[in-house]
């Protein structure tokens, strides 16, 4: 389920998401799914998307490979983190990971570029790409974690004790 | 000698009195007579045909609506098909455009061999600028090719799988070009900016450098052909203690509207690493 899901995620990200920025920030579909995906209760398969995102972003990006897989890597675990300290308020959890994951993953995109030789500006790079972002993220938060809820409950549904 | 039959008679009187009647309608001393005699009658015609009307009406007029409806439908239906007709002719028209556009490129610049490609995605990482196109190695592409519209330069390929390929515009801010000023023929860099832009550096101070100056590439470093047209100089920053001028460009390039591009096929470009000194290399003698 994880491939069609995130494949579909990431041509749509290409695709569409790419073209409509906000200064010059864009949200990241993938990151929001994988995040949701990892704060439902009843899944255990968090780090297996973590990893497949990886590789998908790895392959399509330039972003270095290492960079892609260690940001959603590192996103999971904090959010199985948080899943166990804020589980009772889900959405909640949902908007700070979002916040941690997004600042995390541009913060490894970032480093690894300025690594690579690429000059990037960290004050411009804060304002006119990070921030923007983690606003379109926000706002795309809640309608992806509803759907990845559904998806979880449909796959993991809750056993009755009868 | 017969005298007149009362046959005769009649009839004589007859054709008399259709003539005299005929003079005087012609003559107009008819009208007052027919308007009373007329009046009457077409009141009772106007009531007759309303009733008429209004009865027919009650009978045919749900039918007529089941008929309307169902016509309103299909018109409304092909109304809508008519419309998708005209976006797709439309569409076409622009891709045709484009098309021939990028003919005329090729057609003025025979000693390139061009691929067209489109663009189908672009990097999902916001830090950079790259697009994704539809042609790969099984088309014979190479990492290094220069891509180009029939603007200008574009950038060039960064990776190639078999089928698709990744193309770093010169929008990148990893991206570095050599280029030259017309009319000055001035050297300098073309670098891309973290904001979607480009910024021209290390332009020689003793470069007679002015807004409008054209940007063309140097063909220096091996990495594009010489003589792609790149922007227009738009403002330049020249301070006495910098050791270059620095300028703003606009590019000819819509970057934000990239659909169609060429690659050119032909150019291999030169890697000069090896001969870059380095400082662990060992010196002559």
């Amino acid at each position: 389920m994880a491939i069609p899901i995130l494949g579909g995620l990431l041509m749509l990200q290409s695709a569409v998401i790419s073209r409509i920025p906000l200064l010059h920030g864009t949200a990241d579909l993938v990151l929001l799914a994988v995040v949701a995906w990892a704060l439902q209760e009843r899944v255990e398969t968090g780090w297996h998307w973590a990893i497949l995102a990886g590789l998908l972003v790895g392959f399509i990006s330039a972003l270095p490979l290492v960079a892609a897989l260690a940001g959603y890597l590192m996103t999971v675990g904090i959010v199985l983190l948080l899943r166990r300290r804020v589980w009772q308020a889900p959405i909640l959890a949902m908007f700070v990971a979002t916040v941690l994951g997004t600042l995390l993953m541009h913060g490894i995109s970032f480093v690894s570029l300025r690594l690579l030789g690429t000059p990037l500006p960290w004050r411009e790079s804060l304002n006119l790409i990070t921030i923007p972002s983690l606003l379109l993220n926000l706002v795309l938060a809640i309608p992806i974690y509803a759907l990845l809820s559904d998806l979880a409950n449909w796959l993991y549904p809750e056993e009755l004790e009868v | 000698m017969k005298a007149f039959t009362p046959r005769t008679l009649q009839t004589v009187t007859l054709v008399v009195v259709v003539v005299a009647l005929i003079l005087l309608a012609l003559g107009g001393y008819l009208t007052p007579l027919t308007r009373v005699v007329l009046n009457p009658v077409i009141s009772a015609q106007t009531w007759l045909a309303t009733r008429y009307q209004a009865i027919q009406n009650y009978f045919s007029a749900p039918q007529d609506l089941a008929l309307l409806r169902q016509r309103n439908a299909e018109l409304e239906a092909e109304v809508s098909r008519l419309e998708t007709e005209i976006i797709e002719l439309n569409q076409q028209i622009s891709e045709t455009r484009i098309l021939s556009a990028l003919l005329g490129y090729a057609q003025e610049h025979p000693e390139n061999r061009i691929m067209a490609a489109s663009v189908i995605g672009r990097d999902t990482n916001p830090f950079l600028r790259y697009v994704i196109i539809n042609r790969g190695s099984d088309d014979n592409l190479r990492r290094g090719m220069p891509v180009v519209t029939e603007q200008g330069l574009v950038g060039r390929i960064a990776a190639v799988t078999p089928q698709a390929a990744r193309v770093q515009l010169i929008t990148d801010p990893g991206s570095n070009v050599n280029v030259r000023l017309e009319p000055s023929r001035a050297q300098a860099v073309l670098q891309g900016q973290i904001t979607g832009e480009v910024a021209l550096d290390m332009i020689p101070q003793a470069a007679n450098v002015q807004s409008g100056d054209l940007l063309l590439t140097s063909g220096l470093g091996g990495n594009y052909p010489a003589d792609i047209l790149i922007g227009q100089v738009t403002g330049v920053r020249r301070r006495d203690y910098d050791i270059f001028q620095r300028a703003s460009v606009q590019p000819v390039v819509d970057f934000s509207n990239l659909e169609i591009v060429l690659v050119i096929t032909n150019f291999r470009p030169v890697d000069i690493s090896p001969l870059v000194p380095t400082p662990a290399a060992p010196g002559p003698g």
